[in-house]
């Protein structure tokens, strides 16, 4: 089955969407280390997409889906009708610059394409959704 | 929802930080640390033992400071993370940039060291 979450755009939501994905996935034996990496990317991705696509309103919603797991891979689905916050299109800030500006953002990008696999967005029924895979090396599951 | 509980002695100020940080609450730990650094601290330690989530947020949060504590001359030390959390620094390299030790006796000789 596929697990479902609806969310406003309130950064105190973020707590609910971690608690989410830990529950849904508890029967599935992902190693704990792994998990809460995954957890971590979908925190960074929905707080980034709360903050610069929503402005945090929280009358605005985002849906965050997790596809039936199969063997191998796990499928996480946002779906939003905001404008298109695509971190592909984003170059990673050097580790040296960010700490040289004593800059406190740019790390949740680089979080996440460490830990995702694939991120590819598109559009169904008029909203974006942003596709994040995660691939299970066979000696991880 | 975070709490930052402060203890003073010996000239070191030790942060406890007790919860989750993510983006709504990682200005909290920022306030703790620019009071610290406010108030003239030169040697800090953060205990994490009670530190069950760190985004990048609050990651963000250390890194921004790492120039500002060079300039200054003040020793920041971490201890106490556990395995989640210590591996969220580990991902971004950050574990390499930031004093971090096992247990608070570690991090007090440390940070006594580093200011030195």
């Amino acid at each position: 089955m596929n697990y479902r979450y609806n969310i406003g755009c309130s950064l105190s939501n973020l707590k609910g969407i971690r608690e989410f994905i830990r529950t849904s996935l508890d029967d599935y034996d992902i190693p704990e280390l792994e998990m809460s990496a995954i957890v971590l990317a979908i925190d960074e991705m929905c707080s980034n997409l709360m903050i610069h696509a929503h402005h945090c309103n929280p009358d605005h919603k985002i849906e965050l889906c997790i596809l039936e797991p199969s063997s191998g891979e796990l499928v996480f689905e946002i779906v939003d009708d905001g404008n298109v916050f695509d971190i592909n299109a984003f170059n990673e800030p050097k580790m040296d610059n960010l700490i040289h500006e004593k800059r406190k953002g740019g790390l949740g990008i680089r979080l996440v394409k460490s830990i995702m696999d694939k991120v590819e967005y598109g559009s169904k029924d008029g909203k974006n959704v942003c596709r994040l895979t995660k691939v299970f090396k066979k000696d991880e599951q | 929802m975070v709490q930052i509980k402060r203890l003073q002695e010996d000239g070191i100020d030790t942060l406890a930080v007790i919860g989750e940080i993510d983006a709504s609450s990682s200005i909290e730990l920022d306030l703790s640390i620019a009071k610290s650094v406010g108030e003239g601290f030169k040697k800090i330690l953060v205990d994490c033992s009670s530190l069950e989530y760190i985004s990048s947020a609050g990651l963000g949060v250390f890194m921004s400071y790492i120039e500002e504590f060079k300039d200054k001359g003040i020793s920041m030390v971490m201890f106490g993370l556990n395995e989640k959390v210590a591996n969220n620094f580990s991902i971004l390299g950050l574990a390499d940039l930031l004093h971090i030790c096992g247990t608070k006796e570690e991090a007090k000789q440390l940070v006594n060291e580093l200011s030195i």
